[in-house]
């Protein structure tokens, strides 16, 4: 069964992200998308400073199985990339919500995180 | 609800992940489909291939048959218990199926493609008029291959000492019938190992014990970056009825002589012979990109030929657990250089290598 941790928000394209006391917010993938991806083998990751935009492809994922486009949950600026997930893509197996984070982004309209899921109402979508 | 092999409730107890193949509810994978490979390369794995399907043929005019029906020659077969692999073809010279015929104490015993059952089985029906041969499919038998360095003693520890013992100098692609077992040191891997066919009702029992001694489940995942690394075909993906067996690395598969023998096909491929000695044939290559990426089944390929820019395409890639990069066979215009891959619009370099990636957990390319 898949986790889904009440204390994070997420997009109905199975990233979540994570608000920080400083106003940023970290991003990943969730559990059911590595489930679903399983074993990954190559991140691509945006870079540092990078101005992403909701809805819009910000990475890439590759499993043994397919490729798969990481949708950026909310607009603004990668202030940091989790860069162990270039030789260490099955740690996001392992740790989706942990350790496998993606990278932390500077939200440019924070009011966009209230458009985002509950842990309740995304796991409804994935049932 | 799909098609169940004997084995269905071990995979759902194992903990794997279900999925239809070819209208068989069956396991991708347990855990982790990269542990899994690497068990099979390092120690000893078993896949449930009871979806196969066994066909058993007899009768006064059983090897003569074959001789027409297989593109290899069952002549080969001169001891009871041989194997070989053999392309079936179409009077196009196409390839029906790839299977494997055994030389059975009585008659010969064919596994095909479960993708393919209700084809191969009519085609086989409609070329053995005029035959004295009897086809009989083996629905009631299952299918256990288990692969890897340990595999075989894993095994013999669960037969009687005797069986143990001639399983264990039984040479590759020879097999032996122990009752109604027949263990056959075949397989789809690249590794040492064995295919255990067996009354369903026996399955189980054998699977439990498999495991209980440290054989680890593998699923169909790890099955296919196995037989992809090993450099084997797979059916409707590196060739099938439209493609020629010489443009799909199988011309060691076709058995020449005598030229007396009239095989299903042979006008056909005789000319495909011609047209590959004037470069006309395309070639399934290796292909192998050492740079992140996976090289993936459809993806375009931009080459070279005597200075004008030619296209392939990629039948089977995967990321190769041995190799830690991706690995691909690929069908290409011959004597074609300079390789790219259309990797999501973006042109990057792929090498050209004979399409036989690992054997015996080492790489094998140059």
């Amino acid at each position: 069964m898949s986790s889904f941790p009440e204390d994070l928000k997420y997009a109905a394209s199975h990233e979540w992200v994570r608000v920080e006391a400083d106003g940023s917010v970290v991003m990943g993938i969730t559990d059911h998308a590595q489930e679903l991806l399983g074993d990954i083998v190559f991140i691509e990751l945006p870079e540092e400073g990078a101005e992403v935009t909701a809805k819009a492809e910000m990475s890439v994922v590759e499993s043994v199985k397919a490729a798969s486009d990481i949708y950026a949950p909310i607009s603004g600026t990668v202030i940091a990339v989790n860069k162990t997930l270039l030789d260490a893509p099955e740690t996001v197996n392992s740790s989706p919500y942990g350790d496998g984070w993606f990278c932390r982004i500077q939200p440019a309209n924070a009011a966009e995180l209230d458009a985002l899921l509950s842990a309740d109402a995304y796991a409804k979508i994935c049932e | 609800m799909g098609l169940r092999t004997p084995l269905y409730q071990q995979h759902l107890d194992a903990g794997a992940k279900i999925v239809d193949f070819s209208g068989w509810d069956m396991p991708i994978q347990y855990q982790s489909l990269i542990e899994e490979h690497h068990a099979v390369r390092q120690h000893a794995g078993v896949f449930d291939v009871s979806h196969m399907t066994v066909v058993d043929v007899k009768g006064p005019q059983a090897k003569a048959w074959l001789q027409i029906l297989l593109a290899n020659d069952v002549e080969k077969l001169n001891e009871t218990g041989r194997a070989l692999y053999s392309a079936m073809l179409n009077d196009n010279g196409g390839v029906v199926d790839d299977l494997i015929v055994y030389r059975m104490q009585e008659g010969y015993r064919l596994v095909v493609n479960c993708g393919t059952r209700e084809k191969d089985l009519s085609w086989m029906q409609a070329r053995s008029r005029g035959f004295d041969v009897q086809i009989t499919e083996r629905p009631e038998l299952a299918i256990l291959a288990v692969h890897g360095p340990e595999s075989i003693d894993r095994v013999c520890q669960l037969l009687s000492p005797d069986i143990a013992a001639q399983v264990k100098t039984l040479g590759n692609f020879r097999a032996l019938e122990a009752g109604d077992w027949f263990i056959a040191r075949t397989g789809y891997t690249g590794e040492r190992g064995l295919e255990v066919i067996l009354p369903e009702q026996d399955a189980p029992g054998l699977w439990q014990s498999l495991l209980e001694i440290g054989v680890k489940p593998i699923g169909l995942g790890a099955r296919d970056t196995l037989r992809l690394e090993a450099g084997m075909n797979l059916y409707g993906h590196d060739m099938d009825e439209t493609v020629s067996p010489l443009a799909a690395n199988m011309e060691q598969t076709i058995a020449w002589e005598p030229e007396t023998r009239q095989f299903i096909g042979r006008a056909a491929v005789e000319q495909h012979k011609r047209e590959q000695a004037t470069g006309g044939l395309p070639i399934l290559t290796g292909l192998v990109l050492e740079e992140r990426g996976v090289l993936r089944e459809g993806l375009r390929i931009v080459c070279e030929l005597n200075g004008e820019t030619r296209e392939g395409v990629i039948t089977s890639g995967t990321f190769s657990p041995t190799l830690k990069h991706s690995i691909a066979l690929a069908r290409i215009p011959a004597g074609c250089q300079n390789c790219q891959v259309d990797l999501r619009g973006k042109l990057i370099p792929v090498r050209i290598v004979k399409p036989n990636f690992v054997r015996f957990g080492k790489k094998v390319f140059e």
